[in-house]
């Protein structure tokens, strides 16, 4: 086949020319930057450098503790994405079936979003504090020795406890809209179809929501994996020993609190291959089951 | 093989608004039943009451002899046929139709021999593994019937089932519909606004308005004797032609129009006089005369539109009428035509209470 040529004119470039420069400036040059610098040694105040090949990588990544950091994200990540996603369907599922008022829970819901990262976890660093803390005297209260100070258990939950709690309204807003995008006549069709109603939602408002699910699986991840910095830095800021900081804490602490520019360097990099990797994977693997 | 009752049915909506007003019907085994109306009647939430998806607020539903108000619509035997078709978008044909029989507990080969068996009556045995969205809109349309018939429900209930087709197709499956459902012999309540699918299908019809019976009977019992002017005016197409008149003991007055020849009528109401366009023929003698404004031509047939001269419409203006005629009268626009009209197919009807007199 032969393809049509148009002749072109250099106004469409210059339209989209801010874009580019932003896209350029602020992502490709950095991400360059980030590249280089991991093959560099650097003293603490830049001073003087020296290119040493992957040996940022090799002193990195084969440390015990960032082995321990990439666990506790994966951990991490597939609690925060798979809690946040099954309350805010359940939320979404049972407000789309109220009648009276509906309104007013949905804005209820919906309210969390509005609320930075670092604020929510300010809010959850008074709310677990030994002295003043509601939530921690409750649970120990109920017989459980908390204390999220020493033990990595207990941290975990604080931690991923604030990151469920505050991803569940931008996800209850998505699975709402979703849940509405169904036609009405299709779930009536079922209901004759089909006596109960737990077998409906498997098998009519789950698959038929799964677009939906899919897209938040990949910017829940993303949330998990990068914005729950500020919920990590103003709760545990990686505490007990490091149990609680995902792979983006530990780039943020190696390179700023340890000044090794390169080594942290280095984690990024490899950070963002396996973002890069899991999203092609979640693209080969779930799309491909996906109806839209 | 089933009878549905309704008893004293009323529909009242949370915001108030009284949609279904105490209907009464009885529908026998194996009958095909029209609900007629304009839209905002209430013959779709009559429809979706018996089919379970909307509450009673008063009155009973029986299917067979048993009261069905809370039953749940599963269990209800029923299956409804949904205007934009409602197919689940993510399964295949065979998925759909199978669905309903999967979900009762039927066996896996008594679901396969089912759904073929269905699929052949349909002429869709070719699509069973193809998603509704690889569809035409008839084919949809036929997969969406399959679905029904696959279940062998007691009553069939359709809400407007058509109106998504082009004219050609809709003609077609309104045949099918009918000639399935004489074969079936499934009792079946059809919805529709279309009058003339409601005259084609319905062994009896109902004409629905404000969210009562207006009517109930045997088709061309309702064309040639209305009960009410609502009735005379839904039913028929072209619309019969009303005129409004008096009566001064002798004559049927419009304007300076005089029409003879009715006895017995009330002097002091507003009476409308209606005449079918097919009971208006022309003749040089007639007492009516008709300026001509519009002539379409529908093949076998003309329709001729014109002004009725000396009548005076409701609002003051000329009063616009429309007759029948064979396909070789070709009147030219502008003509004036004399008129006369079969006396004993005249209606009368008081125009206030909207009864019929004569």
């Amino acid at each position: 086949m032969k393809r049509v040529q148009f002749s072109h004119s250099p106004i469409p470039y210059l339209f989209i020319a801010p874009q580019i420069i932003i896209i350029c400036v602020f992502f490709l040059w950095p991400a360059a930057q980030g590249i280089y610098q991991s093959f560099l040694l650097e003293d603490a105040w830049g001073l003087s450098s020296q290119f040493v090949w992957f040996k940022n990588y090799e002193d990195t990544i084969f440390k015990k503790s960032w082995l321990q950091s990439a666990t506790f994200t994966l951990i991490f990540s597939f609690l925060v994405t798979v809690l946040s996603l099954a309350f805010a369907m359940l939320l979404a599922v049972k407000a789309n079936e109220v009648i009276q008022g509906a309104r007013t829970y949905k804005t209820l819901l919906m309210w969390a979003y509005a609320i930075a990262p670092p604020v929510a976890g300010l809010m959850g660093n008074l709310m677990f504090n030994p002295l003043i803390g509601d939530l921690y005297f409750f649970l120990n209260a109920m017989g459980w020795d908390f204390n999220h100070k020493l033990s990595s258990f207990d941290a975990s939950f604080v931690v991923i406890l604030i990151a469920v709690w505050k991803q569940v309204s931008v996800n209850f807003i998505f699975f709402l809209s979703g849940l509405q995008s169904i036609p009405k006549s299709v779930i009536e069709a079922a209901t004759i179809d089909c006596k109960s109603s737990i077998r409906r939602f498997w098998t009519m408002t789950f698959p038929l929501l799964a677009p939906t699910t899919f897209f938040l699986v990949v910017i829940n991840i993303t949330y998990a994996f990068f914005e729950t910095f500020g919920i990590i830095d103003t709760t545990t800021g990686g505490a007990p020993g490091g149990s609680t900081s995902t792979l983006v804490y530990k780039v943020y602490t190696d390179g700023f609190r340890g000044s090794d520019l390169g080594g942290s360097s280095a984690q990024s990099v490899v950070l963002m291959l396996m973002v890069l990797a899991l999203t092609v994977i979640q693209f080969r693997l779930i799309e491909r089951k996906i109806h839209y | 093989m089933s009878t549905v009752k309704l008893t004293n049915v009323n529909k009242t909506y949370a915001n108030g608004a009284h949609a279904v007003r105490g209907v009464n019907m009885d529908i026998a085994n194996g009958e095909f039943i029209v609900f007629v109306g304009p839209s905002g009647c209430g013959k779709s939430t009559l429809l979706r009451m018996v089919a379970g998806l909307e509450n009673v607020t008063e009155g009973d539903i029986h299917i067979d002899d048993e009261r069905i108000n809370d039953v749940s619509p599963s269990e209800r035997n029923v299956a409804m046929v949904f205007q934009n078709y409602a197919l689940y978008p993510h399964m295949s044909v065979r998925g759909n139709m199978s669905y309903g029989l999967k979900n009762r507990g039927d066996t896996k080969e008594e679901i396969y021999e089912k759904v073929v068996a269905a699929a052949k009556t349909l002429h869709i045995e070719d699509f069973l593994d193809r998603q509704p969205n690889q569809l035409s809109g008839g084919q949809r349309q036929r997969v969406a019937m399959g679905r029904a018939i696959v279940r062998n429900p007691k009553v069939f209930l359709f809400d407007e089932p058509l109106s998504n087709l082009d004219a050609k197709l809709r003609v077609q499956m309104r045949i099918e519909i009918k000639k399935l459902q004489r074969k079936m012999g499934v009792t079946s309540i059809y919805v529709t606004h279309d009058q003339t699918e409601a005259m084609t299908l319905a062994d009896r019809l109902a004409v629905i308005n404000n969210g009562r019976i207006e009517q109930m009977g045997k088709p061309i019992e309702l064309y040639k004797d209305p009960k009410t002017l609502f009735v005379a005016s839904f039913i028929g197409s072209p619309q019969i032609n009303l005129i409004s008149v008096q009566f001064d003991g002798n004559l049927l007055k419009s304007g300076k129009l005089e029409i003879e020849g009715f006895k017995n009528l009330p002097t002091d109401e507003n009476l409308v006089l209606g005449i079918r366009p097919e009971h208006l023929r022309t003749n040089d003698n007639g007492p009516l005369r008709l300026k001509i404004d519009l002539v379409e031509q529908h093949g076998a047939d003309n329709l001729i539109y014109g002004t009725l001269i000396d009548a005076v419409s409701e609002a003051g203006g000329d009063l616009e009428i429309c007759l029948r005629v064979n396909q070789k009268q070709e009147p030219q626009i502008g003509d004036v035509l004399k008129l006369e009209y079969d006396h004993e197919n005249a209606l009368v009807f008081n125009k206030d209470t909207g009864l019929r007199l004569v």
